[in-house]
Formats: C-alpha cells, sequence, structure tokens
C-alpha cells in the first residue's frame, strides 16, 4: 500500500491508499478523515472518505494548495497509529431477487451489456462459478456486506462483501451505462454492491429491489427522520432474500409509517474479523438477532 | 408577494451559492452554475449576493408578479420584455404588480439568472435553498418549476430602475472555449501520446450537458499505459476503484468522452479522472450551448490561482461599479 496524493485542481486535494479495494485500504481513509476534521484547518469545507482513497476540498483564498497539502501529510503520520475499530451498526436490509421492475430495466438497455442473452444475475453467477441463480442468492445474501463509501448520488451505499477476497462476487459495469435505472435497486460493479437511492442513470448491474427506502429528503419516514440518509462509512448490511407478497406487505408498511428497520449497534475490529471472517459474521449476526 | 409560473422554461431552478458539507455523503454543492452572474443579478436589485435567483437554462420562464418587485437578468444574453415591452439585460427593472416578464429567444450563453428584490424566499435545506432535482432536494419542491407554481419572494426594498453592470465587466466563454485544467488525479493512467493529443484536439459540448457534468466529444481516443487492472475496479482499463471526484475534475470513460463535472455532480464512481478544470473557468462551462467547440488548456497551480485572483478582482471591480 502506498499513499498517493494528487491536486484536484486549486480546490481539492485526492489522497488515495491503495490502488485496489480492501478493508486496510478503508480504514486508512476513514482515520485520515476523522483525523482531519478533528484537526479543524481552517479552510476545508469538504471531507470526503471514499473506498480507498479520500478527498478533501478547501478554500485557497484561507489556505494555499501547497500548505493544505504540508497539512495533510502530517496528519498522515499521526492517523496511521489509528487502530482499525469502528462503532458500527448492522442493518437487516431485504431485498426481492430477481424483481419485475429492475427486470422490465435490464431487458431495456440488453444492448448495453456484456451478455444480452441473460439477465444480470445469470450472467454473474456464470463468471462467479456459482449454481445458477438460486446458487447467486445464497451466495449474494450469505455474509453481510460493508459499507465501504457513500456517495455517487444522495446517500447511495458501496458495499463490500465479507468474505474472502476468493468468494467475492465481482462483475464488470456495463459496457455504456444506462440511462435508467429503478429507484432502490441492489447493485453490483466491480467488487462493489449498491442500493441506488434515487431513480437515474447508473451502469452497475442489477439484481433485485429492497422495499426500504434509504434516503427521504422530506424525512418523513420513520428511521430517516433525524438524518435524510439511512447510511454512514462503518455500517454493515445484511440481506434478507423476500417473496413478492412480503416485498408487497413491507411497501405498505412502509407507506403507513409502521415499518420498523432491524438494526443493532455493533463494534467492528478489522484485525478480528480478518482472524476468522465466517466466525465473526456469525458473532454479528447474533448481535442482530438478538442471540 | 408571490410569483405565479406561466410558463416554466426549459429547465428553470432555484439556486443560490449552494449547499457545502454533505459531498460526503453523495450530496453535491448545487448552485448557480454562473456564480459571477447570479452575484451580479442580486446586486443589481438589491440583494445581498448570494440570495436565490431563478436559474433558467436556453429557455425563459413567463412570470407574473403579484406585487412591485424589482428584477435583473444577466449570464446568458437571454432579453427580458415585461408586458411584452423589450428591457437590457445586466440592468435592473422594475416589474409592477400584475405586470408579466417573459423573454426573448436565446442570443448568446446557456443560463440566465433572474434575480427579484427581496429574493425567491423557498424554505432552507442543509444550509441553502439551491435546487438538487438528482435527490428531490431543496428549491421549489426539490424540481424544477412548473406551470402554475406560486413561488415565495422575501422581502427587499429594490433599487432604482437602470443600474447597469458596465460590457467589460460582463465574462463569457471565448470561441472556442478555452478550459484551463491541472492535470493530476489519474493522468497517469495515459499514454504521454494520448496526453498530447487530449490538449492538441478540439472538443465539442455533447448534448448531455447538465447542472451534473458537461460531456464533451470529437477529440482522438486516449489510449491506456497497460496494467493489471486492481481488484475490485473492473475490467474496463478506464476503471479505478470507485472514488470521490472532484468538482471540475475530467472524467474519460472508455477512454472517449471527457465529462467535466459541476455543482451538481456525482460525488464519486469507478472512472478515472485526468484531471479538473481550475476554479476560475468553472462559470464559464455552465454559458456553454451544446455544439460550441472547446479545448483544454494545460496550466500550473500558480496559473490556477493567478487566474482566481483576477477573477475575484473582476468581481470587485464589478461591486464597485455601483
Amino acid at each position: 500500500m502506498k499513499t498517493r496524493y494528487s491536486y484536484g485542481g486549486d480546490e481539492h486535494i485526492f489522497v488515495e491508499y491503495d490502488e485496489e479495494m480492501s478493508l486496510e485500504a478503508f480504514f486508512k481513509s476513514l482515520s485520515m478523515a476523522t483525523a482531519i476534521k478533528k484537526a479543524k484547518i481552517k479552510g476545508v469545507t469538504e471531507i470526503c472518505p471514499a473506498n480507498a482513497s479520500m478527498q478533501v476540498k478547501f478554500d485557497p483564498d484561507v489556505i494555499k494548495p501547497s500548505d493544505m497539502m504540508k497539512e495533510l501529510k502530517a496528519i498522515e503520520k499521526a492517523a496511521a497509529k489509528a487502530k482499525p475499530v469502528i462503532k458500527s451498526r448492522i442493518i437487516e436490509i431485504p431485498v426481492l431477487y430477481n424483481d419485475p421492475w429492475t427486470h422490465e430495466t435490464l431487458m431495456r438497455f440488453r444492448e448495453r451489456h456484456q451478455d444480452p442473452k441473460s439477465t444480470d444475475i445469470e450472467y454473474t453467477a456464470r463468471i462467479n462459478n456459482l449454481d445458477g441463480v438460486d446458487g447467486f442468492i445464497k451466495a449474494h445474501s450469505g455474509a453481510p456486506w460493508f459499507v465501504s463509501m457513500v456517495g455517487f448520488v444522495a446517500g447511495l451505499p458501496f458495499l463490500y462483501q465479507m468474505v474472502d477476497r476468493k468468494r467475492q462476487i465481482q462483475s464488470p459495469k456495463y459496457l455504456r451505462p444506462r440511462t435508467d435505472t429503478p429507484k432502490l435497486t441492489v447493485g453490483h460493479g466491480g467488487c462493489f454492491g449498491c442500493i441506488y437511492s434515487v431513480r437515474g442513470a447508473g451502469g452497475y448491474q442489477m439484481f433485485g429491489i429492497t422495499p426500504v427506502p434509504i434516503y427521504d429528503p422530506n424525512q418523513k419516514i420513520k428511521h430517516l427522520k433525524d438524518f435524510m440518509c439511512l447510511f454512514r462509512p462503518g455500517d454493515i448490511v445484511k440481506w434478507k432474500p423476500i417473496d413478492r407478497a412480503e416485498y408487497d406487505a413491507t411497501v405498505a408498511a412502509v407507506e403507513k409509517g409502521k415499518f420498523k428497520l432491524k438494526m443493532k449497534d455493533v463494534t467492528f475490529d478489522l484485525s478480528e474479523f480478518k482472524k476468522d471472517m465466517d466466525g465473526y459474521n456469525a458473532k454479528l449476526m447474533g448481535a442482530l438477532n438478538g442471540n | 408577494m408571490a410569483i405565479n409560473v406561466i410558463k416554466p422554461g426549459l429547465s428553470t431552478t432555484v439556486q443560490d451559492l449552494g449547499r457545502p458539507g454533505y459531498y460526503n455523503i453523495g450530496i453535491p454543492l448545487s448552485g448557480g452554475m454562473d456564480r459571477l452572474a447570479l452575484k451580479a443579478a442580486n446586486l443589481l436589485v438589491g440583494n445581498k449576493e448570494g440570495a436565490a435567483v431563478l436559474e433558467a437554462v436556453f429557455m425563459g420562464p413567463e412570470l407574473k408578479f403579484t406585487e412591485d418587485a424589482t428584477v435583473a437578468v444577466t449570464g446568458a444574453e437571454l432579453p427580458p420584455r415585461v408586458d411584452g415591452e423589450p428591457r437590457e439585460t445586466w440592468t435592473s427593472l422594475k416589474v409592477k404588480k400584475g405586470q408579466v416578464l417573459s423573454f426573448d429567444f436565446l442570443k448568446k450563453g446557456a443560463r440566465a439568472y433572474i434575480a427579484v428584490s427581496g429574493g425567491i424566499d423557498v424554505p432552507v435545506v442543509l444550509g441553502s435553498r439551491s435546487t438538487y432535482t438528482l435527490g428531490a432536494l431543496g428549491g421549489f419542491k426539490g424540481r424544477k418549476l412548473e406551470e402554475g407554481d406560486k413561488l415565495p419572494v422575501g422581502k427587499g426594498r429594490g433599487t432604482k430602475e437602470g443600474r447597469s453592470i458596465p460590457e467589460k465587466l460582463r465574462r463569457a466563454p471565448g470561441a472556442p472555449a478555452e478550459l484551463r485544467m491541472l492535470p493530476g488525479l489519474y493522468w497517469h493512467r495515459i499514454t504521454a501520446d494520448a496526453g498530447k493529443h487530449f490538449f492538441e484536439d478540439t472538443w465539442k459540448v455533447a448534448p448531455e450537458a447538465d447542472r451534473i457534468g458537461y460531456r464533451f466529444r470529437g477529440g482522438r481516443p486516449l489510449e491506456f499505459v497497460p496494467r493489471e487492472q486492481p481488484f475490485g475496479a473492473g475490467s474496463d482499463p478506464s476503471n479505478i476503484v470507485d472514488a470521490c471526484y472532484p468538482y471540475g475534475s475530467i472524467q474519460v470513460p472508455g477512454g472517449t468522452e471527457p465529462i467535466v463535472l459541476h455543482r451538481d455532480a456525482v460525488s464519486g464512481g469507478g472512472y478515472f479522472m485526468v484531471g479538473t478544470v481550475i476554479s476560475a473557468d468553472m462559470d464559464l462551462i455552465g454559458q456553454l450551448q451544446p455544439h460550441t467547440t472547446a479545448c483544454f488548456v494545460e496550466v500550473t497551480m500558480a496559473q490556477a490561482l493567478k487566474a482566481r485572483k483576477d477573477q475575484a478582482k473582476l468581481y470587485d471591480k464589478l461591486k464597485a461599479s455601483f
């Protein structure tokens, strides 16, 4: 892992911790973001941690870019000592896989896909050596996923599968991005899963849809009353496969204000997780289910 | 008071100077794309420079006023009319109760800023009145104006008619538009030859040009330095592990068509970027029409900061002209 600094014009500094994705790179990015926030450097207007990199936006009339660069490099040394431990929440997100809405959309944009003859799930199952749609759903929903970045559009979580690299699902993005993606689509690109928080353009494979809103600018939905976006970096997501009846019932419950998000506070410790991933995940599931 | 929207125009939104502080969760700055024009419009009608105004793209709205107000139209050359009578742009004008403000066809530029004394008084959301349409946030009900909307307007004393900004202080893009940029970010992903022709080639603004980003077409495709793709990035050579996108950053999906992100930017994603347009030239992008020719010009950080100072001086002169 080698840190690389670059100016993004005269108002940004971009810092890449690693070219490839890992939870180690994520924790470096997060601990830097936290340290920069604490340092309260004058002129900083945005601090954005990402998967394996981060970015700071600043006002060059207040602090010279070269001074900003010096500040960040000094902070990196101190931040490197931070332990990869985070106060986190495990959140259950129900998914209707192979739903009619993403299916309609993926058929509409078939000519932009690597394999126009199969669906996104069938294609991804095949290139990952999974046993068809059922095998795919089992692999996708079997282990939890780690929120390693929030962004692209308002409140969209990037999700990193919490299994050995060789078991992680990988899939390319569409050959050309779609101009449409249903709201709350569960997607995948590279090694990252995501939930599209709003309807719009997108290039990730589409696997299903969740009935649980994750962004509400009006803050009317129960679990979004405190803040309009549900996810923050470090959260953990557990997919729960559901059928159409449960999907419809959940949508109705959300509308009536009766849906209660299943969520528990947990602490995530990267070193412990790496010692025994499946065992660690089992403990997380225990916390979620109250065992 | 209120303004009744008779015709909304093509895409008219409420904008102020934006909503910093939420890019880390994917909520962009938003705000006027041509900030100098937005501030000028406000000063002309006696508002604070960052009051909320209307940003009209390519085509003006038709607005009926329910009280007397001072109005100014800056930015693109979109000549206003009051009850059908032609008026000047970049000049304060009076609109009386019951009168209708309408617009001629666009003559130059892309975005006009319509300031009203007292400012457009929509609710402040996360510190700003700006509209972020993709997230249905802020502005008037989180969307562009529609026929029948009643826009709330704040209290303002207004100014006298005929206040004007001298022509030499109105900044507009040249032909071709020169976008100065600082190479960086993932510049090392392309070959030296590709880096050379990126600056040599003339580009054209594509029809896909909006508040999120401006796409350019017509230059030669960029060749990549060969590498084994890093884990998690995706298989295309233009893919990276999803990272943050600076405002003004230039991504080139597939190496073919550069996209410069603007005020409603997507905050991050998986395409490599060759560098960033300098802050002093961001206003100009908002005034580029589709099919306009443009080229990218390499500058150093020192030059970028000098350009930023010059831009600030221009605004100081503009303020002093009153």
